[in-house]
């Protein structure tokens, strides 16, 4: 029996110590991140496009995107309320502490106010829905995916981008402002109950000097730059599911790696929709 | 004794002309990375055979079947059905010819958030438009009748019901538009030898009913000799032999011999 393949690879090894043999080495690991992640990207942008092209052709699956609206928004509604909950009592705790030391207690509603809904209440919601919805797409379409059943789908004939992703990812976009509206609204509540705890300020007084002056363009940019974070949410989380390999440790690793890359995705759009919104809305 | 074609619903089986081989699989290569898995096949069936794929483990039986219908690309190659080579067709296209194709997957591949009945009906919710609610609901409940589930069993969920039962309803939902060609993947594997032959009476009633083009992977000998017309023989990649099941007994292959031997 031949060996001739042997003596090729062995020559074509490294010389443990030799500083070519490991230039070589860094050099091969390089070219192969470089190589994965644009072909990361190309992948991501094919998907896109059959994404895109499925959902805009009929027939539109309605049943199946009321149905993901109200996976997407109805129940994540608890626990983004929660987070917006939380999140007001934490501003509104520095925020006091902040301006009592500078004088500027009258300002607190102001800053609460525009902390919340301009910054801290679009960023969390989209990292909780980031986390629920991401992780839930992720493992769904990378389960069905391994157990054949997108394969199944599509052997009946039904296009599997228009049925499962263009619908979660539609349901994503259109939910992310609403769930950040409710986010904001649960979080200037508890962080004026919070105030309101300390000092006495009514409600109908903090609404009055939080919002004096404000206008449309400094609350609804803010607000509607979340269908962007839905976007990537729902676009990365059923490419990371439909095209998952590895049983059920793919599944595990289309589930971490949909949330890891959503929240990282959404971190990097929201310097450049704030620097965007600065220059077209202020 | 009424079949499940004796339903209401209107038959659409095309009217095709001439000898042209429902399936006709021409010179077809896969590889997956360095690995040659098909290496060259070239396979016909024509309406009313059933073609039988037999092998080893790993010869490539299955990605047969899911080049057939579309799921995976060849290298190079054709597949042709109903004379249309579907290379390069687009996803809702390739839609219009698969609504004539039935797929039983090796393990069933249910939806598991539906249930039994829901998994039947899908299909027809998505392609036949033209029955209400309760005439899709009735066919499938016809369907899963004729495969022996009733009852509870309809509603129960498929993580709920056995691998034999699974099967059932996986060849319920391939057949529940009514295709002109059917395609299984491994119909008796795990299963014990009663359900087995269940699983042969059916196919081979669906057979008999409809006049199928049927291609029917499988490791299992004798249900390959029940169902099938003629039978195909892979090794390394390519058709070791092909012919009824006497021409393989006759056989003077060494790989063919020893494979009837060992099965």
């Amino acid at each position: 029996m031949s060996h001739r393949g042997l003596p090729a690879i062995a020559a074509n090894t490294p010389v443990a110590g030799s500083r070519t043999g490991l230039v070589s080495i860094a050099a091969g690991s390089a070219i192969g991140v470089f190589n994965g992640f644009f072909e990361w990207f190309g992948n991501l942008g094919a998907f896109s496009w059959q994404v895109l092209k499925a959902g805009v052709t009929p027939p539109y699956e309605w049943r199946e995107l009321i149905r993901q609206l109200d996976e997407v928004g109805s129940k994540s509604l608890p626990l983004v309320a929660l987070a917006g909950s939380a999140i007001g009592v934490v501003i509104s705790l520095e925020a006091r502490y902040s301006l009592s030391r500078f004088g500027a207690k009258s300002l607190f509603p102001a800053t609460l106010v525009y902390s919340v809904v301009q910054v801290m209440g679009p960023v969390i919601t989209g990292l909780v829905v980031s986390g629920r919805v991401g992780a839930g797409i992720g493992a769904e379409l990378a389960s069905m995916k391994v157990t054949e059943q997108i394969d199944a789908i599509e052997a009946s004939a039904i296009n599997p981008y228009r049925l499962l992703a263009a619908t979660r990812i539609l349901a994503c976009i259109l939910m992310l402002p609403l769930l950040t509206l409710a986010a904001d609204a649960c979080a200037l509540l508890t962080g004026w109950f919070a105030q309101a705890m300390v000092e006495p300020l009514s409600f109908h007084q903090f609404i009055q000097s939080g919002f004096s002056g404000a206008t449309f363009n400094a609350f609804l940019p803010p607000t509607f730059k979340t269908t962007v974070y839905g976007l990537i949410i729902g676009l990365i989380a059923c490419f990371q599911g439909m095209r998952t390999r590895g049983g059920a440790a793919g599944v595990g690793r289309a589930a971490t790696n949909s949330v890891v890359l959503a929240s990282l995705f959404l971190i990097l759009a929201d310097v450049v929709l704030v620097k965007f919104i600065l220059v077209f809305f202020r | 004794m009424a079949t499940v074609y004796d339903n209401a619903i209107p038959q659409k089986r095309l009217q095709r002309g001439g000898n042209v081989p429902v399936i006709a699989v021409d010179d077809l290569h896969k590889s997956y990375g360095s690995r040659k898995v098909l290496n060259g096949i070239t396979l016909s069936v024509s309406r009313g055979e059933t073609l039988a794929v037999l092998g080893r483990s790993g010869t490539g039986k299955s990605v047969l079947l899911k080049l057939i219908i579309g799921l995976v690309d060849p290298d190079s190659g054709s597949v042709r059905i109903h004379g249309q080579d579907i290379a390069g067709l687009a996803l809702d296209r390739m839609g219009d010819i698969r609504k004539n194709m039935g797929f039983l997957f090796q393990h069933a591949a249910l939806y598991d958030s539906l249930t039994v009945a829901e998994n039947v009906a899908f299909p027809l919710t998505h392609h036949r438009l033209d029955m209400s609610k309760s005439e899709r609901a009735d066919w499938a409940g016809h369907l899963l009748a004729e495969v022996g589930l009733e009852g509870g069993d309809l509603k129960k969920m498929p993580s709920d019901i056995s691998g034999g039962m699974q099967k059932r309803v996986g060849l319920a939902r391939a057949l529940a538009l009514e295709p002109d060609i059917l395609l299984l993947d491994e119909p008796t594997a795990g299963l014990d030898p009663i359900s087995s032959g269940e699983i042969n009476d059916l196919i081979l009633r669906f057979q008999k009913d409809r006049q199928m083009a049927s291609i029917v992977v499988t490791h299992d000998l004798h249900s390959a000799r029940t169902i099938a017309n003629h039978l195909a023989l892979l090794n390394e990649g390519n058709v070791a032999i092909e012919g009824t099941f006497e021409e393989l007994q006759q056989s003077d292959i060494p790989f063919v011999k020893e494979f009837l031997e060992q099965s």
